[in-house]
């Protein structure tokens, strides 16, 4: 409690706070749509994505209310990009701050995962919106849907402070991390049904990887239970416990890494 | 320890500088297998630099540029860490050693404002109560809903400096904010330094500004290619930063009514007698050791312009001054033909050991005089000239 204290001090909050709207303030600075753009960007991606490969491709016909699960699928997935690639870049954006003044390092990553908690927020909002145009059934299983959101969001943190620092070093990282990111959204069965891998142990491989876990999880907490889980793969053996330790490890190694780095930052931007 | 404000103990700081930035996993990928040869150079930026300030204090910190003074502020603020050494502090330090850190243009300068409070630890309940205060003290009370980008930089100054000196804290740091501004809002800055100095706060204080040291502070360090050079009064310090630049020769840094050296023999009489065919530089030095290895010299120059017109010493004419024993008082005479044209000039007066490496003392504008009854010239010189036809 008294590290929370001091990690959630007076001066912390305010300027957590501070940076955050300053964040996004500047983020649709001289659009006209402005704020309206953190919807109307995965709303635009959904409906290409919903006409190529729902309307013309004839993916997820086995799925009941098929479009609400793929939407949910990318707000989600766009989340862990959004915030991934932002906080990517934040410690050697805010450069000139760590070279002028001392304040927490971490809280720089921080203020860019609350920037996109933020708008995955916004974007729930119309995903529920969307529940409700196609009547979906709300199960007593959308409860979990937080605490899936929770994993989601400690994965994305350990890779942001590990990539944030890294990035200070070494500037490919960010052409490396968009073609992973690139790579990561077709391993990940957010178009695709997994009903359509036929394989089993390339179906058991996908679920090694946390969003691929979290997102099935999500939508079979939230949309239908139809979606196919880790639970279903593995029929309920320890495997199914795999991801989470990989957040886990990714967590406490992105926190070590970072921590490493913090005390140099200033010097090596 | 207790009246023990900062305590620097032996405070070492390398940098590693690549050599190509090496900022590229290609770049790490060539080093690893170079076994990390090409990549680095270090740079010893701060070596062994040991000292304390007090409580109350108005510290200064000189050195020329490069000399590693920001980058000990920079570890005195937490924002580098030490190779080696460690440095203690003893209560609140302000974060910040720049004005306006984490501006940012494309907000508005009330937004701004927040911005930089939160940097300096405060919340927006404590930012909205001081808030006009601040605006009023910038005098920018039409302008906080404009972006800062539309600012002058005078403005954006005295926005961040009224911010600035709301930061509560017991020990502050100051990089070079003499630098910019206005005379205004030097004033204003003055004005505050002296609030501070009564008050008793302990402030540190790194610039360029001699006339800050001595005005402000009650005791100064300089360093020197990151080594502690000296730490004493303020006095000993300005003098010995001027000394610096005297090492250099170029004229440019010489500004009028300076003096350098050691200080072991002085300049304590110097005049200029002008006749029509004659100048008689007469000077008068004081001893304030034994020395024996000596050299005299003089430079007269035009004192606008600070272009030499003459210049020697006992060395160039191969004489070997005597040598004077302490508390010695010695009048030399120099005669040079008057071939000056109109103008005001001035002479400094010099006195170094016969390698000329060591310089005792060198006073600029010991003797300023005015010449007007030559005819005119445009030549830059105007020695007596004589005409007649020839036969």
């Amino acid at each position: 409690m008294r590290l929370f204290n001091r990690i959630f001090s007076k001066q912390n909050r305010a300027l957590l706070s501070e940076l955050v709207r300053t964040d996004f303030k500047l983020r649709y600075q001289g659009s006209f749509l402005g704020y309206a753009w953190s919807l109307l960007r995965p709303l635009l991606l959904f409906v290409i994505l919903y006409v190529v490969f729902v309307r013309f491709l004839k993916l997820g016909n086995d799925i009941p209310h098929y479009p609400v699960y793929l939407l949910l699928g990318i707000v989600v997935w766009n989340f862990f990009t959004e915030m991934t690639v932002q906080s990517l870049g934040s410690i050697v954006g805010r450069g000139d701050l760590i070279r002028k003044i001392r304040i927490p390092r971490w809280l720089i990553v921080f203020s860019s995962s609350i920037s996109a908690l933020i708008n995955l927020g916004l974007n729930l909002i119309v995903v529920a919106i969307f529940m409700v145009i196609n009547h979906v059934d709300v199960y007593g299983t959308v409860l979990f849907a937080p605490l899936l959101l929770v994993e989601v969001y400690l994965f994305a943190l350990g890779i942001s402070l590990f990539l944030s620092a890294l990035f200070v070093k070494f500037r490919d990282i960010g052409y490396i991390w968009e073609v992973m990111l690139q790579a990561g959204f077709y391993l990940t069965p957010i178009l695709y049904p997994l009903s359509r891998i036929t394989n089993a142990t390339l179906q058991k491989l996908i679920f090694m990887n946390p969003m691929a876990q979290a997102i099935q999880d999500i939508r079979y907490s939230a949309v239908t239970h139809k979606s196919i889980t880790i639970h279903h793969i593995f029929d309920g053996g320890w495997y199914m416990f795999i991801p989470y330790g990989i957040v886990l490890l990714m967590l406490v190694g992105g926190l070590t890494y970072f921590k490493s780095q913090a005390s140099s930052f200033a010097e090596n931007i | 320890m207790d009246d023990v404000a900062i305590k620097v103990d032996h405070v070492s700081k390398t940098f590693k500088l690549p050599h190509e930035k090496q900022s590229s996993v290609k770049g790490a990928l060539i080093s690893v297998f170079d076994g990390g040869k090409r990549t680095y150079e270090t740079q010893q930026v701060l070596r062994g630099v040991s000292f304390d300030i007090k409580k109350g204090e108005f510290f200064g910190i000189v050195g020329r540029n490069g000399s590693g003074k920001s980058t000990l502020l920079k570890m005195l603020a937490g924002i580098y860490t030490p190779t080696e050494g460690k440095i203690t502090v003893n209560g609140k330090l302000t974060p910040f050693i720049e004005l306006g850190v984490g501006f940012n243009p494309e907000l508005t300068g009330r937004e701004n404002v927040f911005l930089n409070g939160a940097l300096l630890g405060f919340s927006r309940s404590e930012m909205l109560a001081m808030y006009d205060d601040i605006v009023k003290f910038a005098e920018l009370e039409k302008f906080m809903d404009q972006k800062l980008k539309n600012y002058s930089s005078g403005m954006q100054v005295r926005l961040a400096f009224s911010i600035a000196i709301r930061a509560q804290s017991d020990i502050l740091l100051l990089d070079e904010v003499l630098a910019v501004g206005d005379a205004a809002f030097q004033k204003k800055c003055y004005d505050y330094f002296t609030e501070l100095k009564r008050n008793g706060q302990t402030v540190i204080l790194v610039t360029h500004d001699m006339g800050a040291i001595r005005q402000y502070c009650t005791r100064a360090m300089m360093i020197n290619d990151g080594k502690l050079v000296k730490v004493g009064d303020v006095e000993t310090i300005a003098q010995a930063y001027i000394a610096l630049f005297s090492d250099d020769r170029s004229a440019n840094d010489r500004d009028s009514q300076e003096r350098w050296g050691n200080g072991k023999q002085k300049t304590i009489d110097a005049r200029v007698d002008v006749s029509d065919k004659q100048l008689t530089i007469t000077i008068t030095f004081q001893a304030y050791e034994d020395i024996d290895s000596l050299l005299y010299g003089f430079t007269l120059y035009e004192k606008t312009s600070k272009i030499n017109v003459l210049e020697s010493n006992t060395k160039r004419l191969g004489i070997v001054s005597q040598a004077v024993k302490k508390g010695e008082k010695t009048t030399i005479i120099w005669k040079v033909p008057n071939i000056l044209r109109n103008g005001e000039y001035a002479i400094s007066s010099a006195t170094c050991d016969e390698s000329a490496l060591t310089y005792y003392d060198w006073l600029n504008d010991a003797f300023v005089f005015t010449i007007s009854n030559k005819v005119e010239t445009a030549g830059a010189v105007n020695p007596e000239v004589h005409f007649s036809y020839g036969k």
